[in-house]
Order: structure tokens, then C-alpha cells, then sequence
């Protein structure tokens, strides 16, 4: 399956889908998004890639493989919940802080946030695992 | 330090070894030995204090709702447990290095011994029946790591299954047990049971709660008829088997019932059950190790036997016994530690453990030889050793035993002369005689390998030299400690001209005189033979697991067809019809249908939907069936849009775009479009879909119009940005206010992932 006109519109959506996600992502406390949708979003930006340009180069470019992201995914939703037990509230108690209050920067961080992040994580990679394992036939 | 930092350290050290093992080469076991000995030292200096009557409880806090702690409880009978466990392991451990040098995986090997002494030390200190029912499971799965060392051997993977289903059932069992003795008392504090010790004898309960324990004390101590997996398990290198026979795991179960004596105690049916079980596998045990010609096998049947003896002694209860016993015990535990440990020696040395291939090497080991043959004396019971007092106090308790005198009598003096045939047959046959040609040239074992056994049979020797000195103030709150309102008995060597003394005498004798015929004595016990005993029980146990995993095999098998399609009829059968049910008998269906407030364009979007199922349906064509899916997907898509549910619509649209990709790269492996079921099929199909889908559509009507009580949802909406700082209540409830139920779904999709991904691959490499 070689169309010009696949890859490069893979090469140009990829960042964009990826940095759409990410803005998901964030807004998804006050906003319709969040880190179910955005994990969705970035697991097709590369499997859109990976349909241009095959399973085999997508993967090349990857730091983590698609195994490797759900267990990183899991592995920080887990740990989004240990602040909490630190301070001695129970498990996964939201804590937040905000940084750079009353200007335009004003940034909220919080612990439901790294734990969309897992969230999002866990999603895109199970997502790529199971359809790059299909399309690799 | 205090108990719980020290059995932490030893855990600690435990999941060090392994890494550390390499760095150290040969100091390894002498290194870690410093462990045990450290808390060797450290009971030592407790024990003036124990014996001026003291208790030290010791608590950390676990599950405090059910009273669960980790707790110690310490008192005299635990200090004694506590010297000999880590006395013997930390011989064990110098011993080990140096025997296991060739072998590979040496850290692995050394961790699960550190494991595994670590567990016991947990069970003999526990002060929380919990507490040491975790220690009790952890001795078992320990043992089986060690037992199944050898485990390209299919002989050694089957001993150590075996122990461990044995012991494990008996664990449970216990768990059950330890419950009901819960109950009555309310705790399962230790100190606070021991406080009113006659409770549970009062309870209802007590019946269940002694049957559960003793299963769990019996299956733990090898009693018959759960006695075979003992001698199984000696497939385990030798310092393993010297270390399970003499001061863990089979100990553990004689030291629950001493334990728990006091309390669960005293009644007729214990005394009973315990009298038999122990006295029927004193005998058995003792009868089985007369034909046995490996070395190990013998001990491991003695074992059986000296186990028996010790349940027998409890379960008599009186003062002579309960000091019997805990003498034993001591007894028992240095001569065993010492012989296992000699007959891995002797195999290293000469290359075989058969008795009947032995003989003649006091010349190329004398050392040895003289270090065997003291520990063999204490087996026997002859004086000076430690032994000999332990005999004698075992029959001065038969002698004065409140029922069934005699036949104790006589099964103690059995016992005791095959224990004596064995020591001269154990000591005369394999240092002595005929010297058999070796495959290798047996030569003097390491200092490593001798230094253990020397020094325990060096504590036989003085212990039984010095009674007034040493053994007492070792012994005598230990048995206070487990016999309320009985003092220790003074112990000597000379007791003067009395019963046991003449009973000694005439074992000696008989011994002797079986040695000296024992080609006879052996051939007319072999006549009757083990045959009939061990290899039964555990080709019985064997045949009853087989035809377990048969009937299991056939049993999931008609429940796991393997046909998707059945699978998922299945789930939205059930799943409706009980819906249905549910429907059916509460209210009845009102269906407020109220077409007036809807937009048109909505009507239009519902029609083209019902359209597009209707064409999914009938279609020939998977593209065409497909494209009719996505309309169906995408018409949800618009309503969810019409009623401002945007999160949901987003989630659509993603979901229908992925299952555009997934059809498409599958489609191109799928075969052409074909009839392949029935009429009648197809009509059970659209049976059960109409079934779903009825029920669906009852299901969301219904709940539009009822309403039970303050829906949950004011409160998300009030709290949501208050409490949790998010506009996005779908968003808020998923990572905040129910953040435990998201992290487990993302755990199974990522083990859905993970399944898939390995079914994928393997497939290819089938095909490949």
C-alpha cells in the first residue's frame, strides 16, 4: 500500500494529532477532552504513520516501544496515587498545586492530571500494540 | 534489635543474595552465616530475663479493623525454637557455601535457604495466630523452591509439588482453624488467648477449630497417613534436608501443637488424637527405615518417627512428658542436623549414599567418621550424650502415662531399638568393615563442610555432660512456657536403678542383638515390607491428583469451547433474560413515548440509522456491511451532539475512525464472503439480538421515568469544581472520584493488549 498521497499526509497530520492530543489531554478537566480521548488521538496519529509508511519504520523511530508505553502508562497512574499515601490521606486523595497564580500563565497541576497522563499513556500504547501487531501480517 | 528489625533484615538479606553471591565466591556462606549468629547472640542475652519469667511482646500495626497485627511473642519455648533454627542455620549456611560451590544459581539457592530460615524464625516468634499463619505458608513455599532445586529432575519437581500441595492444604486448612479460634476470644493475640486459655474449650467451636488445626499440624509434621511427602522430600540438596528435618518446617507443626497446648489442650479428644496419630507414626516411621538402604532415606523415616514421638509426648500432656518432649526436641534437632549434614558429606566424598555400596572410610575421613558416630550415639541414647537423657525421660513418661501404659511402652521400646540397630548400622557399616571399591577416592570433607556438624554434636556432648549447667536454664521456661503448673524435671545423667534405666538397658540389647543379626532382622521386615506402606500413599496421592486434573480438564473444556460466538451468545443471553426477570417482576412497564419535543433533523438522523442497520443486516458484501456500521456509529455520534454529550461524541467519532483501521487491515486476511450458517442458526441469532436490544431499549426507558432517590449526580455537579477543581464532571469522575475503578480498567486493557499481542505472535511463529 504505496500512496504518495497517504504519506505525506501522515508525515504532516503526525504532529499535529500528536500535539492535538496533548492540548486534549490537558483541557480534559474543565473542558469535553481528557486523557481517554487524547490517548485514542496519539495512538492514531502513528498508526496513520505506520499505514503510509509501514509497521517496521514507524517503530524505528520510537524511544518506547508500544509494550513499553502501556507499562510506563500504568506504572505512572499508579504512582500518581502515591502522594496522597505520603501525606497520609488514602490512595489516590487529588492534590494540587498552582503555579504562576493571577497572570495569563496561570497553570493548575495536579495529581489527576499525572494520572491522565497514565491514562493516556496506557491507552495510545495498548492501542498501537494491538493494531501494529495486526497490520504487521 | 528487636525481633521484628531482625527477621526484616534476614528477609532483607534473603532478596540480597542473589546479587551479592558473585561478588563474595567462597566467603559467601560464611558471610551470611553472621546473620543468624547475630540473633543467635542477641536471644542468648534474652534468655536471663526469660527464664526470671518475663515476656516480650512486641506489635506492629497491619489491619487493625480485624485485629490482624504483626506480632512477636516471645517467652521461653520460643527462645529455645529460636536458638536452635538459627544455631542450625547458621551452620547450614557455612555448610552450604561450600557444599553448593559447583552448582549453579548458588544465589538463588542461598536466598530461598536465608527465605526459608527467616520463616521459620517468623512462625517459633509469632505472637498473632495471623501472623503466623503468613510465616507458616511462607516456610512451605520456601521449601518448595528448595525441595524442587534440582528441578531439571522429574523426580525433584514431583517431591517438592508433592510437600507442597500437602503442606498447603494443611495451610489452609490451619487458616480455617485459626479463624474459629478467633472467634470465641475475639483477637488472635497470642498473650491475649493465653490470658484466658479455657474459652474456646467452653465454645462450640472448639471441636471444628482443633480437627482444622491439627490437619494443618499433621500434614506440616508428616503424621500419618500424611507422612510420604517427608521422605519424598529429600530430592533436596542435602543441607536443605539437614535444615527441614531438624529445625524447620516438620518442626513447625510440633511447634504449634506444643504452642497451642495450653489452650487447645487438656481435653479427652486431644489427648486421644494426638496419642494416636503421634504414636502410630512413632512406629510406622521407625518400621519403615529398617529396609531403606540410602542413607538420607533412612534419616528422613527416623525423622518420621522422632515426629511422631514428639506429638505422642504432647498429647500425653504430663509433666514428664511435656519435659520429655521439649528435651527430644532439642535432642532430635542436633543429632539430625549433624547426620543429614554427614550423609552429604559422605555422598560428596565417595560419590554414592547407598549404605550397601559403603564401608571402610574411617581410613580416608576419621575426623568425620568420629563426629557421625557421637551423633549416632546420641541417636541411640547411650550416655554421655544428650540423647540418653531424652530416652530416658521418654520412658519414664510411658512408664507413668495415664492411659494405654503399656502399649506406649512397647511402641517406645520398638522405636528405640530401631533407632539403636540403625546407629550401629549407620556408623559400623559406613566407616567399618568391608571397604567397597570406590568410584572416586573419598578423602577428609572441607572445614566448611565439618565445622557445622562438629560444633552441634560438640553441644550434644555438653549439654548431656553438663545437665545442671546448660541444659537446664536452655530448657526450663520452654517448658513452662508450654505446660502451665509444671515445673521442669531436674535433669542428670545417672537417675539411679529404676524402670527407664532397666528399659534403656534391654534396648541396648535388643538393638545389638538386631544388629547382629540383621541380615535376618532386615529380610523378615522386608517380608512385610514397605510395600505396603510408603509407595501406596504416594502412588495413591499421585493417581487422586491425575484423576482431580482429568475431571477439572473435562470440566473446562465444555465450559472453554473456544468458539467466540458461543462465548458472547452466552454472556447476552444471561445477561438479558435476567434483566428481563428483573423488569418483569417489579413494576410494570410504563413507556412515556413523547415523539412531540423532537427536532425533525433528529428524526431524520433516527431513520437513516434504522436504515442503515436494516442494510448491515442483509448485506453480502463485509465493505458494504461495514460502511453501514459506521452510518449506524456516526448517527449515535450526532445525538450525542444534539444533547450536548461532547465527551461521548469525540469518544465515538475516535472509536468508529479505529474500527474503520482495525476492518481495514483484517479484512484483506478474512476469506471471500460465504454462506456459512444455517436457516435455523441465523434465526437463534436474530432471537438473541432482538433480545438484547429489546432489553436495552426497556432498560433506557425505564430508567428515564423512575427515579430512586437523589440521583448521584447533584453531587458531582455541586462538588466538582469545589472539591476537585475540574469543570468537566464526566472527566473528574473518571480521575478523581472513582480514579481506582479507571486505573483498573486501564489494567485490563492493558492486559487485553497484552493478550492479544501474544496470541498474534504466536500464531505467526506457529506458521513459521
Amino acid at each position: 500500500m504505496e500512496s504518495v498521497i497517504l504519506q505525506i499526509a501522515a508525515r504532516h497530520m503526525r504532529p499535529l494529532l500528536v500535539i492535538l492530543s496533548l492540548v486534549v489531554l490537558y483541557r480534559g478537566h474543565n473542558e469535553p477532552g481528557g486523557g481517554f480521548i487524547g490517548g485514542l488521538m496519539l495512538g492514531t496519529a502513528y498508526i496513520l504513520y505506520a499505514m503510509a509508511f509501514g509497521v517496521a519504520k514507524t517503530q524505528s523511530r520510537f524511544v518506547f516501544s508500544p509494550l513499553n508505553l502501556t507499562a510506563l502508562g500504568l506504572l505512572i497512574a499508579v504512582i500518581s496515587g502515591l502522594p496522597a499515601l505520603i501525606a497520609g490521606a488514602p490512595f489516590m486523595t487529588g492534590g494540587w498545586v498552582t503555579l504562576f497564580a493571577d497572570t495569563v500563565m496561570e497553570l493548575k497541576l495536579g495529581t489527576p492530571l499525572i494520572f491522565d497522563v497514565g491514562v493516556y499513556l496506557t491507552v495510545a500504547g495498548m492501542l498501537m500494540l494491538v493494531m501494529f501487531s495486526i497490520m504487521e501480517e | 534489635m528487636t525481633t521484628g528489625l531482625f527477621i526484616t533484615l534476614l528477609l532483607l538479606l534473603s532478596f540480597l543474595a542473589p546479587f551479592t553471591r558473585k561478588y563474595l565466591r567462597g566467603a559467601a556462606g560464611w558471610i551470611y552465616a553472621i546473620f543468624p549468629l547475630a540473633g543467635l547472640i542477641y536471644y542468648l542475652t534474652l534468655l536471663p530475663a526469660i527464664n526470671d519469667g518475663r515476656i516480650i511482646l512486641e506489635s506492629y500495626r497491619w489491619i487493625d479493623i480485624y485485629g490482624i497485627n504483626f506480632s512477636f511473642y516471645i517467652d521461653g519455648f520460643s527462645i529455645l525454637f529460636s536458638l536452635i533454627v538459627l544455631g542450625i542455620g547458621t551452620f547450614i549456611l557455612i555448610y552450604a557455601g561450600k557444599y553448593m560451590q559447583t552448582y549453579p544459581m548458588q544465589g538463588r539457592f542461598m536466598a530461598y535457604l536465608i527465605l526459608f530460615m527467616a520463616s521459620m524464625q517468623g512462625v517459633v516468634v509469632s505472637g498473632n495466630l495471623i501472623t503466623l499463619f503468613v510465616f507458616w505458608e511462607l516456610t512451605s513455599i520456601s521449601s518448595y523452591m528448595l525441595i524442587g532445586y534440582y528441578h531439571e529432575k522429574p523426580e525433584a519437581r514431583m517431591a517438592a509439588l508433592q510437600a507442597l500441595l500437602i503442606t498447603g492444604f494443611g495451610g489452609l486448612a490451619l487458616l480455617g482453624g485459626f479463624i474459629l479460634l478467633g472467634i470465641p476470644y475475639g483477637t488472635y493475640e497470642l498473650s491475649a488467648i493465653f490470658a484466658n486459655p479455657d474459652v474456646i474449650k467452653q465454645s462450640p467451636l472448639y471441636l471444628p477449630a482443633l480437627i482444622l488445626i491439627l490437619i494443618g499440624a499433621f500434614t506440616k509434621s508428616a503424621q500419618f497417613p500424611f507422612h510420604f511427602w517427608l521422605p519424598g522430600a529429600m530430592a533436596a540438596p542435602s543441607p536443605v534436608s539437614a535444615f527441614l528435618h531438624s529445625a524447620t518446617m516438620v518442626k513447625a507443626g510440633v511447634f504449634l501443637l506444643a504452642r497451642l497446648s495450653p489452650v487447645m489442650g487438656g481435653t479427652e479428644l486431644w489427648h486421644v488424637l494426638l496419642t494416636v496419630f503421634g504414636g502410630f507414626t512413632m512406629v510406622a516411621g521407625a518400621w519403615l527405615s529398617i529396609t531403606q538402604t540410602d542413607l538420607k532415606r533412612i534419616l528422613a523415616y527416623t525423622t518420621v518417627s522422632a515426629l511422631g514421638t514428639l506429638v505422642l509426648l504432647i498429647g500425653t500432656g504430663t509433666q514428664y512428658a511435656m519435659n520429655a518432649a521439649i528435651i527430644f526436641l532439642l535432642v532430635h534437632a542436633l543429632y539430625k542436623g549433624t547426620l543429614f549434614l554427614m550423609a552429604g558429606n559422605i555422598e560428596k566424598m565417595s560419590g554414592t549414599r547407598d549404605i550397601n555400596k559403603l564401608g571402610g572410610l574411617y581410613k580416608s575421613m576419621p575426623f568425620a567418621a568420629i563426629i557421625m558416630t557421637l551423633a549416632l550415639v546420641s541417636m541411640a541414647g547411650i550416655p554421655p550424650m544428650l540423647g540418653f537423657i531424652g530416652k530416658e525421660l521418654i520412658y519414664e513418661s510411658a512408664v507413668f502415662a495415664p492411659t494405654a501404659k503399656y502399649l506406649i511402652l512397647i511402641a517406645a521400646f520398638f522405636t528405640n531399638t530401631v533407632l539403636v540397630f540403625l546407629s550401629l548400622r549407620l556408623s559400623l557399616d559406613v566407616f567399618w568393615g568391608h571397604r567397597p571399591a570406590y568410584t572416586k577416592q573419598p578423602y577428609e570433607p572441607y572445614f566448611a563442610l565439618l565445622v557445622g556438624p562438629f560444633l552441634l554434636v560438640l553441644g550434644s556432648l555438653l549439654l548431656g555432660l553438663f545437665p545442671k549447667m546448660l541444659a537446664e536454664p536452655l530448657t526450663g521456661s520452654a517448658i513452662t512456657a508450654i505446660s502451665p503448673g509444671h515445673d521442669a524435671v531436674g535433669l542428670k545423667l545417672w537417675h539411679g536403678l529404676n524402670m527407664a534405666l532397666l528399659l534403656s538397658i534391654l534396648t541396648l540389647i535388643a538393638g545389638v542383638l538386631a544388629y547382629r543379626f540383621k541380615v535376618v532382622f532386615i529380610g523378615y521386615s522386608g517380608g512385610i515390607n514397605v510395600r505396603y506402606f510408603a509407595r501406596e500413599f504416594a502412588k495413591g496421592f499421585t493417581s487422586a491428583m491425575d484423576a482431580f486434573l482429568l475431571y477439572t480438564k473435562t470440566q473446562t473444556k465444555r465450559i472453554q469451547h473456544g468458539y467466540h460466538r458461543y462465548y458472547l451468545m452466552t454472556v447476552f443471553t444471561v445477561a438479558s433474560v435476567l434483566v428481563w426477570v428483573m423488569i418483569w417482576r417489579t413494576d410494570p412497564i410504563v413507556l412515556e413515548l413523547n415523539f412531540s419535543e423532537m427536532p425533525l433533523n433528529l428524526v431524520a438522523v433516527l431513520v437513516l440509522i434504522v436504515a442503515a442497520a436494516l442494510s448491515a443486516v442483509v448485506s453480502h458484501s463485509r465493505v458494504i456491511a461495514l460502511i453501514a456500521m459506521g452510518v449506524i456509529g456516526f448517527g449515535i455520534t450526532i445525538i450525542f451532539i444534539a444533547y450536548s454529550g461532547v465527551d461521548l461524541a469525540i469518544t465515538m467519532v475516535m472509536v468508529e475512525v479505529l474500527m474503520v483501521i482495525l476492518a481495514v487491515a483484517v479484512l484483506y486476511h478474512l476469506p471471500g464472503y460465504q454462506k456459512y450458517s444455517e436457516t435455523g442458526a441465523r434465526m437463534r441469532d436474530g432471537l438473541v439480538a432482538a433480545l438484547v436490544g429489546s432489553f436495552m431499549m426497556v432498560l433506557v426507558l425505564h430508567a428515564g421515568t423512575s427515579q430512586m432517590g437523589v440521583p448521584i449526580s447533584d453531587f458531582f455537579k455541586e462538588t466538582s469544581y469545589t472539591e476537585a477543581f475540574g469543570r468537566n464532571i464526566v472527566n473528574v469522575i473518571l480521575v478523581d472520584y472513582r480514579a481506582l475503578d479507571t486505573l483498573g480498567e486501564i489494567t485490563v486493557i492493558a492486559i487485553a493488549a497484552l493478550g492479544i499481542f501474544s496470541m498474534i505472535k504466536l500464531t505467526k511463529k506457529v506458521k513459521s
